[in-house]
């Protein structure tokens, strides 16, 4: 029987020891996570991040988002205005249903990451036929 | 068993819950032109200015140019714009935290600009908006006569 918490959030707050050798801030960036027949989406806004620097790992079924980025304005800029801060996003989180490693794919678009995490077969609904007679 | 008979389910429920915490937490969610006077506006803004011009960023992942609509109008930058709701028909969301939606923002220019020169480029979700300043706000050096 699946669980009640599919994906259970773990944010960085549980992880105290999590610290960036550079310094800096670490965001969370805001996700929608969408479970499919046959797999879970994960869309997370992680903007002004180059594609090829985003790590993404899968691990004992722990996902973790990790996009790099760094400030786009010198140390010395005096800003009129500051409402936000730029550093990497970091994420993760515990995904308990059953997840097909090999066949995870990622895009990054227009600052969005979506993740395809398809399910392995076994979990995927089945329809079984009673027999009668 | 006991079930919901409208076809929630306690993973639904459960979402419901979480959602109402983050809401709590982040306070209400902003993006839409007729919220922001509770909660932080949508886009947050950096503003920063050079000698000749002055610059306003802003992240909007999920935006592309064409659902932005930015103008200048006397001492005001208005930033509109829209996130579509990519609505996953037979799907259930286990979170559901990125907006979307209709935002406006406009602020006040702390010093005149050449309107017609402003330039405005979008790359991985970021907006990047230059104003040139109008000559009388630009630095102007004097020179001392002795």
């Amino acid at each position: 029987m699946a669980s009640e918490t599919m994906v259970q959030k773990q944010s960085e707050e549980t992880r105290p020891n999590l610290e960036t050798t550079r310094g800096g801030h670490v965001y969370r960036p805001n996700v929608d996570i969408v479970e499919k027949q046959d797999e879970l989406v994960v869309l997370a806004d992680i903007p002004g991040v180059k594609g090829a620097e985003i790590d993404i790992r899968f691990e004992d079924g722990e996902l973790t988002i990790h996009g790099p980025a760094t400030p786009r304005q010198d140390g010395h800029t005096r800003y009129l205005l500051q409402e936000y801060g730029v550093g990497d996003f970091y994420r993760t989180f515990r995904v308990s249903e059953q997840i097909d490693a090999s066949r995870i794919s990622a895009e990054y678009r227009d600052g969005v990451l979506s993740l395809h995490l398809p399910k392995v077969e076994a979990v995927k609904p089945r329809r079984i036929n009673v027999k009668t007679g | 068993m006991w079930r919901m008979s409208n076809g929630s389910n306690p993973v639904g429920m459960l979402r419901n819950e979480v959602d109402k915490l983050f809401s709590d937490f982040f306070g209400p969610h902003v993006g839409t032109a007729e919220s922001g006077v509770r909660g932080r506006a949508f886009p947050a803004l950096n503003v920063w200015e050079r000698d000749n011009e002055l610059f306003v960023e802003a992240e909007v992942a999920g935006l592309r140019n064409e659902d932005l609509d930015i103008s200048v109008m006397g001492n005001q930058l208005v930033i509109k714009g829209r996130r579509a709701d990519v609505d996953e028909e037979s799907a259930t969301y286990h979170r559901r935290e990125r907006r979307v939606g209709e935002f406006s923002r406009a602020i006040e220019l702390p010093v005149a600009v050449k309107p017609e020169q402003v330039q405005a480029r979008l790359s991985d979700g970021v907006l990047l908006i230059t104003l040139p300043k109008a000559e009388a706000a630009k630095p102007r050096k004097v020179q001392v006569t002795t």
